[in-house]
C-alpha cells in the first residue's frame, strides 16, 4: 500500500473519526491544526514504526517530520532508502 | 387578616385592586380578568373542600396550558394544600410515578388524559371522579380525581406551596418543595427589582412543571398584569411564537436561552413591531453573548437580565446586561450578585472560602431557598451543608467571582474532569466553541475509552444551511484551547437533542 494512504487512513480512522477523507490533503498540519496531540503523535509514531518497519528517533518527531502527510512519506522514505 | 406570605393571597389582593383589568389570557380561545379568575378560583378551591382536601395535602396538576388550568392552581393554594404540576407532552409513566411519590390526595387532570393514567397506577378501590364545573369550560375538560386514602410520609413541612420535581442524577426524579415563603423571597425581590405595573403583559412560555413559571405566575399577579399563556405546542414552533410575542403585546419575556436562540435563528424576527418589549428575562442555561448580539439586533428596546439559580433555589443570582455588551468581555453573560433575600459563598471542596476569583462551588443560604427534597432524607444530607450556624444549599454549580463583583458560572461540580492530570470544565471547552462563528451549538461530554482513558467528545451544530468539518474543528479548538483541552472526538449533528425544559439534554447525548 501506498505510504500517503497508509497513514492517511491511520489519521483518519483514530484521529479524525466521522472527517470527509477529501478533507485531509497531503499538506494538512497535522500539530498545528490539533490534530495529533504529544499521545497521538506518540501512537502515530508506534504504527509507522511496526508498519514500514522503520525506527523513529527523538528529535524526529518535531513538525518539521511529521508535520504534514508529505513530510512523513519523505521521512518514511529516506530511512527505507537508507536502509538498502 | 390574610397572611401576605402566601401565593394566593396575591390574586385575592389584584382582584380586589384590578378586578376588571386581564389577568391571564389564552390567545384565540379567551381571557379571564382578576375577578373573573379569582371567582373561578374561589368555586374551584370549594369543590375541593367538599371532597375532603385539606390544608397541608398535596394535589396534583396534569392539564395543558389553559385558563382552566391556572383556575385550578390557584384553587389549590386557596384550599391550602401543595400543587404539582407535570409535564403532560412527558410520558404519563413519569406523572404517574411522581405523583404516587409525593402521595397525592387529589389530581386535576385532563379527561382525556384520566384513563390513560390509572391505567398506569392499576386498580385504586376507593377512587372517585368528578367534572370539575365551571373550569371545564375555559380551555379544557377537567376532571377532579380523588385518591384513596394512604398514609402520611414522615417528611413534613408546613406551608408547602409546589414541588417541582426535577429529574436525578439516578434518573429517578426528585420533588424540589417550595413553601410560600420560599416563593414570596424571590416573587418580592423581582417586584422591587424590575419596573413592573399593572399595565404590564408577562408571557407564559415555561410550563407550569418548570421554575421559571413561578416568576411568570406570581410576579405578573402581584403586579396585576396580564399574563399571556403559550401553549405547549406554539413554545416550540419559532414562526407562531414570534407571531404571537408580537401580536400580543407581551412587554415582559422570560424564557430559557435555547429559545431565544430558536427565535433568533427560525422566528423570522424582523417581521415583527418588537416595541412593546420592555424586559426579557433568561435562565436555566448559559446565553453565548454571539447569541444576545443577533438577538439585540432584532429586540432593541428592552432591558435584558441573566437570573440564575437551580430549582431549588428559586432564583438566587441576577446580572442586569450592560447596554453596550461585546463579544470580547466574555463568552456568555455572568450569573451576577446576589438577590431574593439570599446569601452566596463560593468554597473548596473541604468548605473552606475559596480566595477571590478562584473557582468554587457556590453555596446559598436564604429565603427563596427549598425547604428540601420530598422524602428523601440522605439526599438532603448531601445537598445541605451547615456552615457559621446557617444552612447553604450546595449548588454543585462551580463559580468564579468576577474582577467587579460578579460570580460567573463555569461548570456543573460533575462536568469538571481530569483528562492527562489536568482538570478540565467541560463548560470550558463548550464556551471555545460558542466563539467559532460556524458553531450554533455545542455540548462537551466526557466520556472512557476501551482502555479506560477519559476522552472528550464533543457535539456541535454548524450555522443553518453550512457544514463544518471535524479537522476545521479541531484547528479552531488548537487555536482557542490548551491541547489538553482539545476533543478527542466530534460529532457534527443538525440538532443537539434538548431536554422538556429547552436544556440540551446531555444524557441523550450520552447514549448516541
Amino acid at each position: 500500500m501506498d505510504i500517503r494512504e497508509s497513514i492517511r487512513s491511520y489519521i483518519l480512522a483514530e484521529f479524525l473519526p466521522g472527517e470527509d477523507p477529501a478533507n485531509l490533503e497531503d499538506t494538512t498540519p497535522l500539530i498545528a491544526s490539533g490534530i495529533l496531540d504529544s499521545l497521538a503523535t506518540m501512537r502515530l509514531v508506534g504504527f509507522i514504526e511496526e508498519e514500514f518497519s522503520v525506527e523513529i528517533g527523538p528529535h524526529e518527531t518535531d513538525p518539521e517530520y511529521i508535520g504534514t502527510i508529505d513530510s512523513i512519506e519523505r521521512l518514511v522514505r529516506s530511512k527505507l532508502d537508507g536502509a538498502r | 387578616m390574610a397572611d401576605p406570605e402566601r401565593l394566593d393571597t396575591l390574586l385575592n389582593a389584584s382582584a380586589a385592586k384590578f378586578p376588571q383589568r386581564t389577568a391571564v389570557q389564552d390567545p384565540g380561545r379567551g381571557e379571564l380578568s382578576y375577578l373573573d379568575l379569582n371567582r373561578l378560583a374561589d368555586v374551584t378551591a370549594a369543590t375541593l373542600r367538599e371532597n375532603g382536601i385539606r390544608e397541608g395535602d398535596r394535589i396534583g396538576l396534569l392539564l395543558p396550558k389553559s385558563l382552566a388550568s391556572v383556575a385550578c392552581l390557584y384553587a389549590i393554594l386557596k384550599s391550602g394544600a401543595a400543587y404539582i404540576p407535570v409535564d403532560v407532552t412527558a410520558p404519563l409513566s413519569r406523572g404517574a410515578y411522581i405523583f404516587k411519590d409525593c402521595s397525592i390526595r387529589a389530581l386535576f387532570v385532563d379527561s382525556k388524559l384520566a384513563g390513560a393514567l390509572l391505567d398506569e397506577w392499576g386498580p385504586l378501590p376507593g377512587l372517585q371522579r368528578r367534572r370539575v364545573e365551571p373550569a371545564s369550560r375555559y380551555g379544557v375538560a377537567v376532571e377532579l380525581l380523588i385518591l384513596p386514602p394512604c398514609p402520611e410520609p414522615e417528611f413534613s413541612v408546613p406551608d408547602i406551596a409546589y414541588i417541582l420535581y426535577t429529574s436525578g442524577s439516578t434518573g429517578v426524579p426528585k420533588g424540589v418543595v417550595h413553601t410560600h415563603a420560599s416563593a414570596m423571597g424571590f416573587v418580592r425581590w423581582c417586584a422591587s427589582e424590575f419596573d413592573l405595573d399593572e399595565r404590564d403583559r408577562f408571557s407564559s412560555h415555561a410550563p407550569f412543571h418548570f421554575d421559571l413559571s413561578i416568576f411568570d405566575l406570581y410576579v405578573a399577579c402581584l403586579c396585576g398584569a396580564a399574563l399571556v399563556l403559550v401553549d405547549e405546542s406554539t413554545s416550540k414552533q419559532p414562526v407562531a411564537l414570534a407571531e404571537l410575542i408580537a401580536a400580543s403585546g407581551i412587554s415582559v419575556w422570560y424564557s430559557t436561552p435555547s429559545i431565544l436562540r430558536m427565535l433568533v435563528e427560525f422566528g423570522r424576527l424582523e417581521k415583527q413591531d418588537w416595541s412593546a418589549l420592555r424586559l426579557v428575562l433568561f435562565a436555566g442555561e448559559t446565553y453565548p453573548v454571539k447569541h444576545y448580539r443577533q438577538l439585540r439586533a432584532h429586540w432593541r428596546t428592552p432591558t435584558y437580565y441573566n437570573l440564575y439559580g437551580p430549582t431549588e433555589t428559586n432564583v438566587c443570582t441576577y446580572y442586569r446586561v450592560p447596554d453596550n455588551v461585546a463579544e470580547s468581555d466574555f463568552d456568555y453573560f455572568p450569573i451576577g450578585a446576589a438577590c431574593s433575600g439570599d446569601r452566596l459563598m463560593v468554597v473548596h471542596g473541604d468548605g473552606e472560602r475559596v480566595a477571590a476569583g478562584e473557582p468554587g462551588e457556590l453555596l446559598v443560604s436564604g429565603a427563596s431557598v427549598m425547604s428540601g427534597y420530598w422524602n428523601l432524607a440522605e439526599k438532603n444530607e448531601q445537598a445541605f451543608v451547615v456552615l457559621d450556624d446557617r444552612r447553604w444549599y450546595r449548588t454543585g454549580d462551580i463559580v468564579r467571582e468576577l474582577a467587579g463583583g460578579d460570580l460567573h458560572y463555569l461548570s456543573r461540580r460533575d462536568r469538571m474532569i481530569k483528562r492527562r492530570g489536568y482538570r478540565v470544565e467541560l463548560g470550558e471547552i463548550e464556551a471555545a466553541l460558542y466563539r467559532s462563528p460556524q458553531i450554533v451549538e455545542a455540548a462537551a461530554l466526557a466520556l472512557t475509552d476501551g482502555d479506560g482513558n477519559v476522552i472528550v467528545k464533543a457535539f456541535v451544530t454548524p450555522a443553518t444551511g453550512t457544514s463544518v468539518g471535524i479537522i476545521a474543528l479541531k484547528t479552531f479548538c488548537a487555536r482557542n484551547l490548551p491541547f489538553y483541552m482539545i476533543p478527542d472526538q466530534f460529532a457534527v449533528l443538525a440538532e443537539l437533542p434538548k431536554t422538556s425544559t429547552d436544556k440540551i439534554d446531555y444524557r441523550a447525548l450520552k447514549e448516541l
